[in-house]
């Protein structure tokens, strides 16, 4: 998926530090971040926790302003931009009081886009995810995998450009858990979307990503970004548990994070 | 059905039968101990009343159509004031979810307003608002309000932190926070205030015609202790539970629809 350096990159993150403030005092979440991510990417952010991995997502969703530094989307300000950035949170965040159906509405509803080509994709989706007779269902009716299958379509419903992903799958137990990270790395893939991955899972990281970025503890720093290649012709994240080279990454990028400490 | 289940749900159903029988034998036993004691002169009916002279004053006032106007009156001011509360208690509640600053300064002073016995209010009123249906309806709306306004600004607050960020990151506003997330989510903890304060609104307009009515079932009490009809009191003490007991379960049977319908 790594393309040529004649690409112009969608992201930019020049500089970036933030911190937090309360009245015990200071925290510096994050300093001094440059990280450039090119369309279609794949980038899986590791690190210790607390090392201000998901501040990193809430500044470039623009949810956070960072203290200096700048953070560009296809060269423009966040605010400027109209590009589309989807965000999943670590729950799925479902509303018990909507149906599924109205659950994956809920975006679309905000920003009244609600059309005959926005709710046939979404039909399509759910059919796809083969959730099709659940959707007059409430969320406490499906399983752990499901819902977050739900909240996916919630997000992929506004056809962002870019995916963050904030550990998405860190409530699911383990067999569900790589099944859904196979889906939606498949998915993500077959759309060619630009994704950041959130993650203390290393082998979900290297599994995913073609780039993964090691973070140091706090405050957080850029410590390594690993290209990966598996060497192995339609990667999913399941064929690349088992691609020979797995292992390799696997032991580099975990020197990387207990040299840290 | 094997024998064990089916030896289950009997005895289920016995402990059932057993709870019932015993709250009738109760009820019977009570009227019946307070009629035969009046019968046979241990207490004094005058003052006691009993049983059947409650009954009979209420045939006869339902025969003048008299009880018809003293129950509409006291039913109408306990509708008006809960619809009020409800209307003041969320429209506040929005306001200071909206003004967070607002309501950090207002905070202490709705404690104590809550707190404060809202029957000592209802003299005042009588004095600014005069001796009319006025001053009731406001004293039972000060009864229930302030809880009401904390009970669902509570309510709001506790809203899930995740979700807001949720709708952040759909692209909502503070105005999608509120129509979205925080009424919905809500929405039971406003149908549980609304049960307690059917009860509370009644209890404050009882204390509004206590002071001032020329009719309803506060005032019937009020006037019957004064000239000694205690027959009035009783009845009016009766109709005012099975009124009570009547609108709760209105708005229980609202919950029970609500929750049938979230549960699917």
């Amino acid at each position: 998926m790594s393309t040529g350096g004649s690409m112009k990159p969608i992201l930019e993150i020049g500089n970036v530090t933030y911190s937090y403030h309360t009245l015990q005092g200071e925290t510096t979440a994050l300093n001094d971040i440059n990280l450039s991510v090119l369309p279609g990417q794949f980038i899986s952010i590791v690190g210790p926790s607390g090392c201000g991995k998901s501040t990193l997502l809430s500044l470039i969703s623009g949810l956070i302003k960072p203290d200096s530094g700048s953070i560009t989307i296809n060269e423009k300000k966040i605010e400027d931009s109209n590009t589309n950035i989807g965000y999943m949170l670590q729950k799925d965040n479902l509303f018990e009081w909507r149906t599924v159906y109205s659950n994956v509405l809920l975006g679309l509803e905000i920003q009244n886009k609600i059309t005959k080509s926005t709710t046939k994709t979404i039909d399509d989706m759910l059919k796809a995810y083969g959730l099709e007779n659940f959707k007059n269902a409430r969320p406490s009716q499906l399983s752990g995998g499901m819902r977050q299958r739900v909240a996916l379509i919630r997000t992929l419903a506004l056809e962002p450009d870019i995916l963050l992903l904030d550990e998405p799958f860190s409530a699911l137990d383990y067999q569900t858990r790589l099944e859904v990270c196979d889906d939606i790395g498949v998915i993500l893939r077959r759309e060619g979307k630009t994704a950041i991955l959130v993650t203390h899972d290393l082998s979900e990281a290297i599994s995913m990503g073609d780039v993964v970025v090691v973070l140091s503890k706090r405050p957080g720093k850029i410590r390594k970004i690993v290209q990966i290649d598996m060497e192995i012709s339609n990667r999913t994240p399941i064929s690349s548990r088992s691609s020979p080279k797995f292992k390799d990454y696997f032991n580099l990028i975990w020197k990387e994070l207990t040299d840290n400490v | 059905m094997s024998e064990m289940q089916e030896k289950y749900i009997k005895s289920f159903k016995r402990q059932r039968y057993k709870v019932l029988f015993f709250r009738i034998m109760l009820f019977v036993i009570f009227i019946g101990a307070w009629e035969g004691a009046t019968h046979f002169k241990m207490i004094d009916s005058f003052i006691f009343s009993s049983p059947s002279r409650v009954l009979i004053t209420f045939i006869n006032m339902c025969k003048s159509g008299q009880i018809f106007i003293h129950i509409g009156i006291t039913l109408a001011e306990t509708l008006v004031s809960f619809s009020l509360v409800i209307l003041i208690g969320l429209g506040m509640a929005i306001l200071l979810w909206m003004f967070e600053t607002f309501s950090k300064i207002i905070e202490p002073y709705l404690v104590i307003l809550n707190s404060l016995p809202k029957s000592a209010l209802a003299p005042i009123l009588i004095v600014w608002l005069g001796s009319n249906t006025k001053t009731i309806i406001v004293t039972a709306i000060s009864v229930a309000v302030f809880g009401t306004i904390i009970s669902i600004y509570t309510s709001f607050n506790g809203v899930d932190t995740e979700k807001v960020k949720l709708i952040y990151t759909l692209g909502g506003k503070r105005k999608d926070i509120l129509i979205k997330l925080i009424l919905p989510s809500s929405l039971p903890m406003i149908i549980s205030t609304m049960k307690v304060n059917i009860g509370l609104s009644l209890v404050g307009v009882v204390i509004g015609e206590f002071l001032a009515a020329k009719a309803g079932l506060g005032y019937l009490i009020i006037y019957g202790s004064q000239v000694f009809k205690l027959d009035w009191v009783i009845m009016s003490i009766v109709i005012l539970c099975i009124i009570a007991i009547g609108l709760y379960s209105i708005i229980n049977r609202i919950e029970k629809m609500y929750t049938k319908k979230i549960s699917g």
